[in-house]
This record gives C-alpha cells, sequence and structure tokens, in this order.
C-alpha cells in the first residue's frame, strides 16, 4: 500500500484535477453534489499523501523518488515531466492536502446559500490539483507552468463575487502584480535552460557546484527570486496580497495563507542549492524577507479590518520565511512554513466564523465581547494567536525560535534583532484583535452573535490540535526528527540556545502584555497614542503609501506611455490590420466564385492543373537534362 | 503463408458481407445490423492492434504487410467507428437503408485498408476503386434529396475522370519499367519525358482524393451534399488512404529511383503551399459548416502535403500523426454538425447560436475540436503541425512553414467565428440538443484524444516514428 501510493503520487493532484473536470463539465448544476466530489477527491489524496509521508520519512535520509517520461523531443531539446517525492515535497503534501480538506468541509458551512457553490469548489479543485502539481514538479519548467494555474486560481478566486467592484480590481491587482514577478521568474528559468541544458532539479543541482561563474548566477538567481518575491507577497511586489482579502475568507484561509503564497517560500527552498551557491544572493533574500518581515508587521498594527490585519500578518511570516532561508536556515524555514499554515488558516477560519457570526461584519472596532457568545471559535482563535505570537509550546514557538536561532547562529545579528522586533510586534497586534474584537467593551457583539454550524467549528478544533502540536516535530523533545529529513546540502541547523529561547519568549509575552494593557484594562489610552504619534500612525494606517505610491507612477509613466502606443496603435498599426484584413477578405470574396457548381468547370480546372504541373515538371527536367 | 497476416481484410469483407445479409432479416430482426457492424468493427480493430509489428511480404510482393500499412489500418477503423458511433439519429433518414449504409461503409474501409497495403499499382487501384464506389453510393445515399444525388453523380463524373489520370499515370509508369510493383520500379525509373509524365499523373490522381489545388474543386459540393456522416468519413479517412497510398508509393519508387532526376519535393511543397493559401482564405466567407470544414479540410490536407514534400523523418512523422489526429479533431466536429443539422434541419453556421446555453458540453467540444485543427496548444493539432513545420524547415522549406504558420493565423477566424456563433449569439430554442449514448461516447473519445496527444504526445509520435521506419 505505502509503495503503492509513492509509485503513484501523480494520483495525488490528479485527483482533484478530476474532480474539477467533472464538476466544470457535467456536475454543475448540483451545488451539493460538486462540493461532495471536491471533498472526497481532496480526502482521498489526503490520504495517499499520508501514505507517502509516512513511506518517505521511513526511507534513509537523502533518498528520494523520482520518476520521469519523456514529453516531447526534438534535436537539441528534449522536455521531460515528472514528479520528485522527496521529504520537503512530502511535508508540503500533507500541509496542502491537510489543510485544503478542512478548508473545504468549512466552506460548506461558509459559502451555504451562495449561488455560485458549484463553481467555488470546482475551482478550489482546481487549485488543489495545481498547488500538488507544483509541489511535485520536478523540474523549473513543470513547476513554472502549476505556479501560473494557481495564479489562475488565485485570480478566479479572488473575484468570486465578481459583482463587487472592489473584488474585480483585487482580482485584477493580485494578477497585474504576479505577472511582474513571474516575468523575471520566467527569464530566470529561460537562463537555466540555456546555460545548463536543463531543467531537472536533480541535474541542475549537480551542475551547479561545478559551475564557478558567479556573473551569470547571481543574475539568473536574482530573476528566479522574483518569482517568489511576486508570489509571496515579498516587498516591493506585495501589494496585492492585503486587497486580495475581497475573496471569500475559506480562500484567503487556503490559498492566501496556507499554500499559494508558501509557494515562494517552497520555490527557494526547492532551489535552494541555485542560491546558496551565491551569497550575495542569499543576502538579497534574506534581508527582502527581513524587511518585508518588520515592514509588515507595523503595518499590521493600525488596521481595524480583521481580515487585513491577519493579511498583513501574512505577509509578516512569510518575509519571516524568506528570511529564515536566506540565511541557510532551510530546516526552519519549511518548519515555519508547515507550522504557519496551521495556525494562519486556522485564524482565518476563525475570523470567517465571526465575519458570519457577525452578519458580515470586519471591522474589529464593531465587534466586540462575542467571547460569550462564540465560544469554540474564541478559543480557538486565541490559540492560534498564542501560536501565532510565538509562546511556549504551541507551533509558532518552535519555528520562530529556529529562525531567530539560524539568524543568530550565521552571524547576522542585525537580522536577529529585527526578528525579536517582529516577534514583539506580532503579539502585541493579535492581542489588540483579540482583546477588541473578542473581548472589547462594545456590546454589538454580544448582541449580535451567534456560534457558527458544527461543519465550520470541527476544521477549527483539528487546526487547533495542529497549532498546537505541529511543532513538537521539530523540538528538542522528539529530537529535531523534522530537521534530520529536510534539510538542504549546505543549510545550517545550529544547536539550540537557551537565551535565544527566553528573549523571543519574553518580546512575545510583553507584546501581549502591552496588548492587554492598552486595549483590555486601558491602562494606557489608545486615543491619546494615536493623538501623540499621529504622524506615524497615520503612514501605518496608510500603508507606507506605497499603493499611492505605486498608482502615481502607474498614472504618470504607464498612462503617459500607453498614450503615445495608442496613438501609434490607432494610426499606425490598425490601419496596416485593417488593410490585410480587407485583402484577406476580398481575396476569399474573390476566389469563392471560382466555384460555379458546374461539373464541365471543375473537370477544366483539374486537368489544366495537371497541365500545368505536367509543364512545370518537363521544364525543370529538360533543364536538368541540358 | 500465414492466413492471420490476412486477418483484417478478411474479417472485414466477411463482416460486410453479413451487414447485407442480415439487412435482409425480417421485421425487428434487420435492426441488429447496426451494433453487429459496430462490434465487429471494434474487434477488427483490437485485432488490427494485436497484430501490430508484424512484416510480410506477400504473393511477390504485390501486398504488404508491414507497420505503415498496420498504423493506417488502425486508423481506419477508429474513422470508421467513431463515424457510425457518431453518426446517431441521422441514420433514421436512411429509412429501411441502414444494413446497406454499414456494409458499404465497411467495404470503403476495406478498399482503404488494401490501398494502405498495397505493393503494387493494379493492387492499389482495386482498393482505390473499391473504396471510391462505395462513396460514389454513399454519397447519393439519399435519394429524395436533391443535393445529394447531385453530389453524387458530380463525384461520380470527376472521380471517373481523376482514376482515368491515374491509370494513365501507372500505364506510363509501367511500360517503361515493365513492372507494376512498387518496389521494383524504383531502380528502373530514369529521367525520361514519359516517365515524369506518369509521375506527374499519379500525383494528379491522389491530389485529386486528397483535394489539393487545383484538383480539389468538387469537395465544397460533395461535401455539402452527401449525407453528413458520409461527409465526415470522406473527409477523414478517403484522405488518410490516398496519404497512405500516395506517401509509399513517393517514398518506395520515387525518391528511391537513382536514375530519376525529378524535384517532386518542390513541385509538391508549391502544391501544399497553394492549398493552404486558398482553402484557408475561401474558408473565411463560407456560411455553412459543411462547406465550411470542406474548405478547412483542403487546407488541412496542405498542411499534410507539406510533410510529404518535406519527405524526411520530422514531416513523414508528422503526415502519419496529423492524419490520426485529424480523424478525431474533424470527426468530432462533423459529429456536432450532424446532431446540430438533425436538431435544426439546417447546415447553416446559424444553427449553432447559443449552443452553449442549450448543450454546453457539445459547445466546448467543438471549441476544442475547432482549435485543435487551427493548431492552438495544448491541442493535437498543434504537436502535428509542429512536427510538419520542423519537417519542411529541415529540408529548407522555410517558406512553406511561414506560409503555413502564417495560413494558420488566418484560420483561427473561421474557426473562432463558429465559437463566437455558440457563445455569444442568442439561441431561439432551449432544450438541449438530443443525442443517444453511442454519440456522446464518440464526441468524448474526439476531444479527450484532441487534448490528450496534444499534452503528451510522445506513444502515438514513437508508434509513428515506428511505422515510417521502412523509409528513412
Amino acid at each position: 500500500m505505502l509503495e503503492f501510493s509513492l509509485h503513484n503520487a501523480w494520483l495525488i493532484p490528479l485527483l482533484p484535477l478530476l474532480a474539477f473536470a467533472l464538476i466544470g463539465l457535467a456536475m454543475h448544476r448540483w451545488p451539493s453534489v460538486s462540493a461532495m466530489i471536491s471533498i472526497l477527491s481532496i480526502g482521498i489524496s489526503m490520504l495517499l499523501s499520508a501514505l507517502v509521508a509516512v513511506l518517505v520519512f521511513s526511507l534513509s535520509p537523502g533518498e528520494i523518488y523520482e520518476a520521469s517520461v519523456r514529453w516531447l523531443s526534438m534535436p537539441g531539446l528534449q522536455v521531460n515531466m515528472g514528479m520528485l517525492v522527496d521529504p520537503l515535497a512530502a511535508v508540503m503534501l500533507v500541509v496542502v492536502t491537510g489543510v485544503a480538506f478542512l478548508v473545504q468541509v468549512y466552506s460548506l458551512g461558509y459559502m451555504k446559500g451562495d449561488p455560485g457553490i458549484a463553481s467555488y469548489f470546482g475551482y478550489q479543485s482546481l487549485f488543489a490539483a495545481s498547488m500538488l502539481g507544483l509541489v511535485l514538479a520536478n523540474n523549473f519548467g513543470q513547476i513554472f507552468v502549476f505556479w501560473e494555474l494557481v495564479g489562475v486560481c488565485s485570480y478566479f478566486l479572488i473575484g468570486f463575487w465578481f459583482g463587487k467592484y472592489s473584488a474585480r480590481d483585487a482580482a485584477i491587482k493580485a494578477f497585474v502584480t504576479n505577472r511582474v514577478g513571474d516575468f523575471g521568474f520566467l527569464l530566470g528559468i529561460l537562463f537555466l535552460q540555456i546555460v545548463f541544458g536543463t531543467l531537472n532539479f536533480q541535474e541542475l543541482s549537480a551542475a551547479i557546484p561545478g559551475y564557478t561563474n558567479a556573473a551569470v548566477l547571481l543574475p539568473i538567481a536574482v530573476l528566479l527570486f522574483f518569482g517568489p518575491v511576486g508570489k509571496s507577497a515579498q516587498f516591493p511586489l506585495h501589494v496585492w496580497l492585503p486587497d486580495a482579502m475581497e475573496g471569500p475568507t475559506p480562500v484567503s484561509a487556503l490559498i492566501h495563507a496556507a499554500t499559494m503564497v508558501a509557494a515562494g517560500v517552497y520555490l527557494v527552498a526547492r532551489a535552494f542549492f541555485i542560491f546558496n551557491a551565491i551569497p550575495q544572493a542569499m543576502t538579497l533574500i534574506a534581508i527582502v524577507g527581513g524587511l518585508t518581515a518588520l515592514f509588515a508587521a507595523s503595518i499590521a498594527i493600525a488596521q481595524n479590518d480583521i481580515k487585513r490585519i491577519l493579511a498583513y500578518s501574512t505577509l509578516s511570516q512569510l518575509g519571516y520565511m524568506m528570511m529564515a532561508l536566506g540565511v541557510g536556515a532551510m530546516t526552519a524555514g519549511v518548519f515555519h512554513l508547515m507550522t504557519h499554515a496551521f495556525f494562519k488558516s486556522l485564524l482565518f477560519l476563525g475570523a470567517g466564523s465571526v465575519i458570519i457570526g457577525m452578519h458580515e461584519e470586519q471591522d474589529i472596532w464593531k465587534m466586540g465581547n462575542i467571547a460569550p457568545k462564540m465560544p469554540v471559535t474564541t478559543w480557538t482563535f486565541i490559540i492560534g494567536a498564542l501560536a501565532l505570537a510565538g509562546i511556549p509550546p504551541l507551533s509558532g514557538f518552535w519555528s520562530k525560535d529556529e529562525i531567530l536561532l539560524g539568524a543568530y547562529a550565521s552571524g547576522h545579528t542585525g537580522l536577529y534583532i529585527l526578528g525579536v522586533l517582529v516577534a514583539f510586534l506580532t503579539a502585541f497586534y493579535m492581542f489588540r484583535l483579540v482583546f477588541v474584537a473578542f473581548f472589547g467593551k462594545n456590546t454589538a457583539g454580544r448582541d449580535k452573535a451567534h456560534e457558527s454550524p458544527a461543519v465550520m467549528t470541527i476544521p477549527l478544533l483539528v487546526l487547533a490540535v495542529a497549532a498546537v502540536l505541529a511543532g513538537l516535530v521539530n523540538s528538542p523533545l522528539m529530537h529535531h526528527v523534522f530537521g534530520h529529513f529536510i534539510n538542504a546540502p549546505g543549510a545550517i541547523q545550529p544547536h539550540p540556545n537557551t537565551a535565544i529561547i527566553v528573549f523571543s519568549t519574553l518580546a512575545a509575552l510583553s507584546g501581549i502584555l502591552l496588548a492587554w494593557l492598552i486595549y483590555q484594562r486601558e491602562v494606557i489610552k489608545a486615543e491619546v497614542i494615536k493623538e501623540k504619534f499621529s504622524m506615524a500612525y497615520k503612514v501605518l494606517y496608510n500603508k507606507y503609501y506605497i499603493d499611492e505610491i505605486y498608482g502615481w507612477l502607474g498614472v504618470r509613466l504607464v498612462d503617459g506611455a500607453a498614450r503615445v502606443l495608442f496613438w501609434f496603435d490607432i494610426h499606425v498599426i490598425n490601419g496596416f490590420v485593417n488593410l490585410t484584413a480587407w485583402f484577406t477578405g476580398k481575396s476569399g470574396e474573390t476566389l469563392r466564385y471560382t466555384e460555379d457548381g458546374q461539373v464541365q468547370t471543375y473537370a477544366i480546372y483539374m486537368f489544366a492543373g495537371v497541365v500545368i504541373v505536367l509543364i512545370t515538371a518537363l521544364c525543370g527536367v529538360f533543364t536538368a537534362l541540358a | 503463408m500465414e492466413i492471420s497476416l490476412l486477418g483484417t481484410e478478411i474479417l472485414l469483407a466477411t463482416l460486410g458481407f453479413l451487414a447485407l445479409v442480415t439487412g435482409l432479416l425480417p421485421g425487428r430482426a434487420k435492426s441488429i445490423t447496426g451494433s453487429m457492424s459496430l462490434a465487429g468493427l471494434l474487434l477488427i480493430l483490437v485485432y488490427t492492434i494485436a497484430h501490430f509489428g508484424e512484416e510480410a511480404s506477400l504473393f511477390q510482393g504485390i501486398y504488404l504487410v508491414d507497420n505503415f500499412a498496420a498504423y493506417f489500418k488502425m486508423l481506419f477503423l477508429t474513422a470508421t467507428l467513431l463515424v457510425s458511433l457518431g453518426a446517431g439519429r441521422y441514420l433514421e433518414r436512411f429509412e429501411n437503408k441502414k444494413s446497406e449504409f454499414y456494409s458499404l461503409m465497411v467495404f470503403a474501409t476495406l478498399g482503404m485498408v488494401i490501398m494502405a497495403s498495397a505493393g503494387d499499382f493494379i493492387t492499389l487501384y482495386v482498393g482505390l476503386e473499391l473504396m471510391t464506389v462505395s462513396f460514389y453510393i454513399l454519397t447519393a445515399f439519399l435519394l429524395r434529396d436533391g443535393l445529394s444525388t447531385e453530389a453524387g453523380l458530380k463525384y461520380l463524373v470527376l472521380g471517373a475522370a481523376s482514376s482515368a489520370i491515374l491509370l494513365f499515370g501507372i500505364s506510363l509508369v509501367m511500360a517503361y519499367t515493365g513492372t507494376t510493383v512498387i518496389g521494383a520500379t524504383a531502380a528502373r525509373l530514369m529521367t525520361e519525358p514519359a516517365v515524369v509524365a506518369g509521375i506527374v499523373l499519379l500525383a494528379a490522381g491522389f491530389a485529386f482524393k486528397i483535394s489539393v489545388i487545383p484538383f480539389h474543386m468538387w469537395t465544397p459540393d460533395i461535401y455539402q451534399g452527401a449525407p453528413t456522416p458520409v461527409t465526415n468519413y470522406l473527409s477523414v479517412a478517403s484522405k488518410a488512404a490516398a496519404f497512405a497510398a500516395m506517401v509509399r508509393v513517393f517514398m518506395v519508387a520515387v525518391d528511391a529511383a537513382p536514375g530519376l532526376t525529378l524535384s517532386w519535393n518542390l513541385i509538391l511543397a508549391i502544391l501544399a503551399a497553394l492549398t493552404i493559401i486558398v482553402g484557408n482564405l475561401i474558408a473565411l466567407v463560407q456560411e455553412d459548416i459543411k462547406r465550411l470544414l470542406a474548405y478547412s479540410s483542403i487546407a488541412q490536407a496542405g498542411y499534410i502535403l507539406a510533410g510529404l514534400a518535406a519527405a524526411n523523418a520530422y514531416g513523414l512523422k508528422g503526415v502519419l500523426f496529423y492524419a490520426l489526429l485529424y480523424v478525431f479533431c474533424n470527426t468530432g466536429a462533423f459529429i456536432i454538425a450532424t446532431a446540430v443539422e438533425v436538431d435544426s434541419g439546417s447546415t447553416a453556421i446559424e444553427a449553432f447560436r447559443g449552443l452553449s446555453k442549450r448543450s454546453p458540453a457539445l459547445a466546448a467540444i467543438m471549441t476544442i475540436c475547432l482549435l485543435s485543427l487551427a493548431g492552438i496548444p495544448p491541442l493535437a493539432g498543434f504537436v502535428g503541425k509542429f512536427y510538419l513545420f520542423a519537417g519542411a524547415i529541415q529540408q529548407g522549406y522555410l517558406w512553406l512553414a511561414l506560409i503555413g504558420l502564417i495560413m494558420s493565423m488566418v484560420s483561427v477566424y473561421y474557426y473562432l467565428n463558429v465559437s463566437r456563433v455558440m457563445y455569444i449569439e442568442k439561441a431561439g430554442k432551449q432544450e438541449p440538443v438530443k443525442g443517444s449514448g453511442a454519440f456522446r461516447l464518440a464526441l468524448w473519445v474526439c476531444a479527450l484524444a484532441a487534448i490528450f496527444l496534444g499534452c503528451y504526445p510522445a506513444p502515438l509520435s514513437n508508434l509513428a516514428q515506428q511505422a515510417i521506419q521502412l523509409f528513412l
């Protein structure tokens, strides 16, 4: 059974794909059947993934399973497609299928009564298929295809309620912003193919160490990193992710928190051997990640929309993961990816439950005191918040600690301090959210709120258990088993350091304490702080005006250029195109009249054809003879 | 001699007679003809696949059993099966002549099989006539329909003329080489005006069957007049059969002849270019789906001919690959056209209005098939054109590949125009287009094949490679 699941791991993405096809082509008239097909397929994929993971972790370290088939071959180019199952892929399979399954079950409750349920589940299946395909890909070309596919699914699902202008705009924004990153990514892939003649990960990882021309490798690495910057919403391409919250909340949980946005981190981990070969690229990754972490965490402090706070938190945590990879702590980055997937999807689903319970209210200041009415949601949310804040022994604690440890041990003291600061900010903004929304003075919550149905709360409970326990796999308690399997050559794995554990825990606790003092006890008035730091608050509230800057640049540069090109297009290109079309159409019109329905005419054409060809051939022959 | 080497031919002949005989059964019993023919064809297809790889030269080289012939036999049987399955409710128009219909289809298939296996000109001609005569009858099968009978008569007159041309060519070649065995002519062909004339006439005879410009004039009228399933069969299978024979004659005899200096590649390349250009241009202005597909099929034949003109590994592989994918894509389009014709009584493209609302699956499959014909990736047509044009470029005919690419772009206009009508224009009727289970099965096979062969061409490409090995 185990062997079977490994050799047939391609079934894992295929099942959701079939579900998508089935829903899209046949079942879309029956929403509940569509939902069941989708959940069933991802459920089976989840079981298969679990079996694959069990088997992969029982292999000896370094052993992997790869299979590929020839897809296209011509002289000078052979394109294969295949799958690569190693511990990294196995972990991702389990995380993606597990979260996707829970989110789909939850969606049964969340999307109840929506007229588009069938297409919603269809897209969910397509997304799951693409994401799993991305995880299993064994070469860059294939990963790029799935990379674009998850992007398309994200586009569809952000704009799922396309009746709303804001949703449509957000979907377009996400797509366009990602194009910028993907363009660089594709260039990087093409350069890899040109320089090394292959896109296969195994072959590349064998070829890279022997390749010393850093002047070529560095641009390739930077171009490749464009992709993760877009997909994982790193500064400066982060602008799309907060707006992506226009999609249904389960979508935010699955795609824009747990899985798709982590694809960038996954890619960097997958291609770690390339980045690790070039110190400058690693430094770039670490700095971009660290900056994003700090930058987004600071914005989260001043936001009022529950989903936007979580969105900025996601940005910040993704930055954290990137930073971990950049300092060489590959295991820590992937570990945090896994724990984050659990607790962040828990938080999003909890937020969704609150939004439903509060009748579509998303402003935390209009909630308040909903804890008594929604006990399950509240307590699971708090578990998620504690895990995110990094309070021991919850999962976030172990993974965050690993990252800080990695930054410290590799000598990046500046990034380490930055990380501790982000940990403090994270604890602060999360508990600001918890205290205001769940325990606030506002009575609106108590009056309106109602607990969500079991189909929504059970996934919350399951994820809460995962958020508590998932960290143990790489804790000293279990002898870092996770780290022994997920490790790339050259990645660092430092020994635990008590001082670091104490510092980061203290930072988190003081963040919670500060939030409690300000927003619960109101020892320090929030309004007073706002007054005092009104400039800073305004900047943070407006997200450092990045959107405005992009907007201004867009208007000046893009619109200006567009105007010039528009003129050229209308007067020159169109004229030419219309002329061609006119000529083509006229030719067709003229030629059709050769067909007059008379057999005699047809025969004349035929015999004339014979004569002409014959004369031509004979002329050729006579010249050859002469 | 192993009798099993001729299994496909013997079984087909038996099935054809059986279909005739069961048609004589009284009352309802005669309705078994249809299912019996389909089951028989399926069995013969399985038999042919199982015997792929056998090599033999029978009757002193008159009849050849090889991978090339086997590939085309599979193609013909697949086409016959799909067309018969997809004909669906159209067959009701044939009233009490259904068994004759099946029987003639099977005999036409037998003729094609013989053409693909023929090792000498006379056998080839016999196979060709068996096929063509069956088609004369099938074309005029709707006796009460003026268009159908007119088409039958036109096809008979022009077909006879083209047969005369072909026979004249054969006789000239035979007169100068003293043999009709194709393989034996190669060594004896010389650069002699009469021999060149013979080869040109041979080429013209085949060109008529695959409707190459200017031998294409019959195509639109006959395609429009013939019963739609027959048109379908004519467009995919009879063309493939003519290509099979033409590839064998040109590769075995003409290309391999040491004493012949004739740039036949260039002549075919020019004809291919003309065919691609004119076929696509006239298709632009068609308003009838059958005429549209007729011109489209002329253009498609041009693409395939480009592969033969290239006459190298890529080009020939492309010919075989394309011929099969063309069976799937064109049949898919024709089956839907048949269903729409039965539903609306009209063959105008207008009749497709709002099909996406009425029968979304049909509209989607039609779009897939047409896009594949246009050569849009990731569908099969793209891969096929890739092989064909790659072959042409390798042979030095970059201009031919460019013409092919440009005209493929032009073709997207008329293919997508059908999609536009299906998806954008409003329907008069609301209820879905009816179709039987067999009809749906055939459609899904066509659509899935168009997608599968585009996404994963390697298996079929390997098979085609094996089939053309004997010419390289």
